[in-house]
């Protein structure tokens, strides 16, 4: 296959994006404890000039350009051409697709987080804003990171930003579910990004992504065990990602607020987490290194296992958050796998399901944050007959369902129709198995949530006084990502042009 | 290797002597706020003249530069000799900037006897840039030596509740590491042509046996002085009774002592020794990297948990040093300095916070994000640095010795990387609990505008020296390739000997 270097921009549009969640860090920061209206207005600012910022970089991208910014150069490299450590930033089409998402997702995270953090009247809302500003401006850091070092920079910079969050009601539970967070993300990164990240510069004498993702950066002199060992650390060492057995971080962190939930499964974390497995993956190793060792399919039944345990796991949980956690730690699977698959489609289908879970994820906590803060109830069993009394929440959680379980016309039917394809073209059946068994399972623990809350009976000696809709500042983001959802499963072209472009 | 003299300008010899002077001054100030003034004027002004080295320094030769070479007794041979190469200058210049902090962060932490503890400091930083100086064995002994008396005062006297069990501990193990240096000086003395000067030792080539047993004794003293697992036994007791700055004093710069001479003497003096031995010390590194580590994770008095701490990263330091390679050497370099600044760093906090509180447990701190906001952001920058999170200083150290030592030997390098995380899993833990563990306390305030003055520039340097660590790599690329090339071609020699 011909590929076509694109041309690169050197723009400093790049860190004025990066910039904007940390200015709009240090205005939560500065403004907090004066003005609440302040505070969420600096919040919601920064999160709509990033998302413009982003969005203006989208079409030169999708042209066959790159945009590139150098911030420091650390070491210097010993490549002509390349350089050894440095703070790059990168905007390519696979950079965009997870800016633009995270970034679009902070301007409803932001509404909502403010109708829920104010409905609930929570403690500490400064420190809360701020370090979610902060954990946005990783995510982006991340999205636009050139090389291996800049992406584990931020990475770890997500984990840390995170932290308070998690730890946010600062009771027994908080701080245990927050010790197995930072624990689990930060030992492996540790442990097996960082030996991985200075094999891979003892190896090439660089730690530059390529610019597409067939050549990969190790080149063929590479010994096999070395190139296969440094895959598994790739594969464990981005713990976000969610992949069993390092995946319990995920459930412990549900004791943060909802809508750190939120930020947690869609926005940020466990896509920083997927996104960097992915552009490991693609960019570290690339198609054509990873189809010659034959490391795709063997990976794509690994992560199979966890699609099909998470969601057996998720059946038996009556906490509608667990039971969300773990259908995250199996949707996030669907990403890996697609990209294992290593045939366009495949890949597509794994990349495309970066937004789609995310539009849909987001709505799914959203409504659960609304459920809660409208009636106090947490569990799936005491939600029969809610439906009547919350029709808009519910009906969004419906419609997201629908996608994560994949039927059209939501966005993660597009996913399963690239992933089915994919898997046909790379010719292991075994995986379509896999699909259609995990599509059975989201079926059975999705559809009763939304079936009994319309049309069961409110359970019995439960009294429900002033019932009601949630607040609007809740409501209206959680149908506009719902309707989103729609949207992106009707018309997919917004983000399959650029996955097309990073295909090529 | 040559010694570039600099005709009538004496500024390795101001350096040292500026702040005995000052010591001289302080025995007739009165006052003791007139004397933490004097203090502090003294050290900051020889930052200050220090940064004259930094200008003067030419990158391009190996040779020592701002040279002076006097007789001193001649009977004996004994010279006084100075100068600097890209090895001691970094550290000449972390010294003398950590002084003024060390006053600043004594300024109200001590309140007896404050003239005699501001001489005990400042005859400390005379002693402390004579040894990175001298370029004679005998004047470097006599530094060395010097060192003992003000440091054990430091502990002795204005030390926690132990402080005598931790001074004679101190004193002791140092001591019987001195002894063996002195074997070994006398040693090279006679096979040196009754010379005492230490460039010219560089250049001989002593046969192999009487190397080894020259690495011996200066490996004891200086593996004590770093301090290398297993004679690190003193340094806990020491750190945690000592002052706050005996203790910023003892791990940003006693230590670099143990590493320095690695650098200065063992590799360039007795290179065949050093690459027999390296597989031995390397494998020694790695079990004080973990066991510091280990041992960390198990504190709950927070000064013990840093002083294990800088067991692990001196491990990784000698690590550095010894595969002989150039990024691990430059990366121990840098991460000598690194760790002079964050652990220093950290134990002027933990005074701090001791001033206010009167203990060092991690549970009598806990949840102090609440009314802390200033210490905990300051905590947080320096903890992050001491685990080495990208883009602060320890990282660019600990990457370039963790890639010198794959380039060296993938296993030893595997074997280290548990160091790595377990770095992370006890700051993490010391962080985790001070910051929110509970509601918090509200009868603390928060740091002042003198421990935020103290703080501040070290917060740049590890910015700095995280994000472009260009400058202070330059100073050192010359000298270390000089010094590797010594070790190197040395083995070529004796290889074409043996033939």
């Amino acid at each position: 296959m011909e590929i076509i270097e694109p041309t690169i921009i050197h723009s400093s549009i790049l860190l004025w994006a990066l910039l904007i969640p940390l200015v709009g860090a240090l205005g939560v920061f500065t403004f907090g404890k004066e003005s609440p209206n302040f505070r969420e207005g600096c919040s919601v600012l920064a999160a709509v000039g990033l998302f413009l910022t982003v969005l203006s970089m989208k079409d030169a991208v999708l042209a066959g350009n790159m945009y590139q910014w150098q911030m420091f150069d650390i070491l210097p490299g010993v490549i002509p051409g390349k350089s050894g450590l440095s703070l790059t930033l990168r905007a390519d089409a696979f950079s965009l697709i997870f800016a633009l998402i995270a970034s679009g997702l902070w301007i409803a995270a932001a509404f909502y987080s403010m109708g829920y953090m104010r409905g609930l009247n929570e403690h500490a809302q400064t420190r809360f804003n701020t370090c979610f500003a902060l954990a946005i401006f990783g995510a982006i850091g991340v999205a636009f990171s050139d090389n291996l070092f800049t992406m584990y920079l931020f990475y770890e910079f997500v984990s840390i930003s995170t932290y308070p969050l998690v730890a946010h009601h600062q009771d027994e539970e908080a701080w245990e579910g927050a010790k197995k967070y930072i624990v689990y993300l930060t030992t492996t990164a540790k442990g097996l990004l960082l030996p991985a990240m200075i094999l891979i510069y003892v190896i090439t004498g660089t730690l530059d992504f390529p610019t597409n993702i067939y050549q990969g950066m190790l080149g063929g002199e590479v010994e096999s065990w070395l190139v296969i060992m440094l895959f598994i650390f790739c594969l464990f060492g981005f713990a976000k990602n969610g992949v069993m057995p390092f995946h319990h971080w995920l459930p412990g962190a549900m004791v943060a607020p909802t809508p750190v939930s939120a930020l947690l499964h869609a926005v940020a974390v466990v896509k920083v987490g997927v996104f960097c497995t992915a552009r490991g993956f693609l960019y570290i190793f690339g198609v054509d290194l990873m189809t010659k060792l034959n490391l795709g399919i063997p990976t794509a039944y690994f992560v199979g296992f966890t699609i099909l345990m998470a969601s057996a796991i998720a059946l038996t949980k009556d906490n509608l958050k667990a039971r969300l956690a773990y259908s995250t730690v199996s949707q996030l699977s669907y990403i890996i796998l697609g990209v294992c698959l290593l045939t366009p489609n495949g890949i597509s289908g794994g990349l495309i399901h970066i937004a789609n879970h995310a539009f849909s994820k987001i709505t799914l906590f959203f409504c659960a944050g609304a459920i809660y803060v409208a009636t106090h109830k947490k569990y799936i069993s005491e939600m029969s007959g809610l439906g009547r009394v919350m029709p808009w929440t519910f009906g969004a959680f419906g419609v997201a369902s629908l996608s994560m379980i994949g039927a059209p016309p939501v966005a993660g039917f597009v996913t399963k129709w690239k992933l089915l394809v994919g898997t046909i073209e790379s010719g292991a059946l075994g995986i379509i198995l896999i699909l259609l068994a995990s599509t059975l399972l989201n079926v059975a623990y999705f559809a009763p949530i939304t079936y009994k809350a319309f049309f069961g009976k409110r359970p019995e000696g439960v009294v429900d006084a002033g019932l009601k809709e949630a607040p609007l500042a809740m409501v209206i983001p959680l149908c506009l990502t719902s309707a989103i959802s729609v949207y992106i499963g009707i018309n997919p072209d917004f983000f399959m042009d650029l996955v097309k472009a990073v295909i090529g | 290797m040559e010694l570039i003299i600099s005709e009538g300008q004496h500024l390795l010899s101001w350096l040292i002597f500026i702040p005995l002077i000052g010591a001289g001054l302080l025995f007739v100030t009165p006052g003791e706020e007139n004397q933490r003034r004097l203090a502090l004027v003294v050290t900051t002004f020889n930052a200050i003249l220090s940064l004259k080295l930094w200008t003067g320094f030419n990158v391009a030769t190996a040779d020592f530069q701002f040279g002076e070479r006097l007789c001193w007794i001649p009977s004996l041979n004994i010279e006084y000799a100075l100068g600097i190469d890209g090895i001691s200058i970094l550290l000449v210049m972390l010294t003398t900037f950590i002084m003024p902090l060390c006053v600043l962060g004594s300024w109200t932490y001590i309140s007896k006897r404050v003239k005699e503890f501001m001489i005990c400091l400042l005859i400390m930083e005379t002693a402390m840039v004579g040894v990175f100086c001298s370029l004679d064995f005998i004047l470097f002994y006599v530094f060395w030596e010097m060192m003992l008396i003000p440091m054990y005062l430091l502990i002795a006297i204005w030390g926690g509740p132990r402080k005598q069990y931790a001074s004679i501990k101190f004193f002791l193990y140092t001591l019987a590491g001195s002894v063996m240096l002195l074997v070994a000086i006398i040693a090279l003395y006679l096979a040196n042509d009754y010379s005492w000067y230490i460039p010219d030792m560089m250049d001989q080539a002593y046969s192999k046996n009487f190397q080894l047993w020259v690495f011996g004794a200066f490996f004891l003293a200086f593996a004590i002085k770093v301090p290398m697992f297993p004679f690190h036994t003193w340094l806990p007791a020491a750190h945690v009774e000592a002052p706050g700055a005996g203790s910023v004093i003892l791990a940003s710069v006693l230590l670099k002592m143990g590493t320095y001479g690695f650098l200065r003497f063992c590799l360039p003096i007795t290179p065949q020794a050093t690459v027999a031995l390296v597989p031995y010390v390397l494998w020694l590194s790695v079990a004080g990297i973990l066991y510091g580590g280990f041992t960390a994770l198990a504190q709950s008095d927070m000064k013990k948990l840093i002083a294990y701490s800088s067991v692990g990263h001196m491990g990784f330091v000698t690590l550095g040093i010894f595969v002989l390679n150039k990024n691990g050497v430059e990366g121990a370099l840098i991460q000598m300095v690194n760790h002079g600044i964050t652990t220093g760093a950290l134990f002027l906090m933990i005074s701090m916070i001791y001033e206010r509180t009167h203990s060092r447990e991690i549970k009598d701190h806990c949840g102090l994000a609440y009314n802390l906001p200033i210490f905990v952001t300051f905590l947080t920058i320096f903890s992050l640095s001491s685990l080495g999170f990208p883009a602060t200083n320890s990282f660019i150290g600990e990457f370039l010795i963790l890639v010198g030592t794959f380039g060296h030997n993938k296993i030893i390098a595997g074997a280290a990387i548990p160091g790595a995380v377990l770095a992370a899993a006890y700051m993490l833990r010391l962080l985790q609990y001070v910051l929110f563990k509970g509601k918090g306390r509200t009868d603390i305030t928060d740091l002042n505008f003198r421990e935020c003055v103290t703080l501040l520039p070290l917060v740049v340097f590890v910015f700095w020296i995280g994000l472009a660590p260009e400058p202070f790599m330059n100073v050192m690329h010359t000298s270390v390739e000089f010094l590797l090339n010594q070790v190197h071609s040395s083995q070529a020699v004796a290889a074409l000997a043996l033939h």
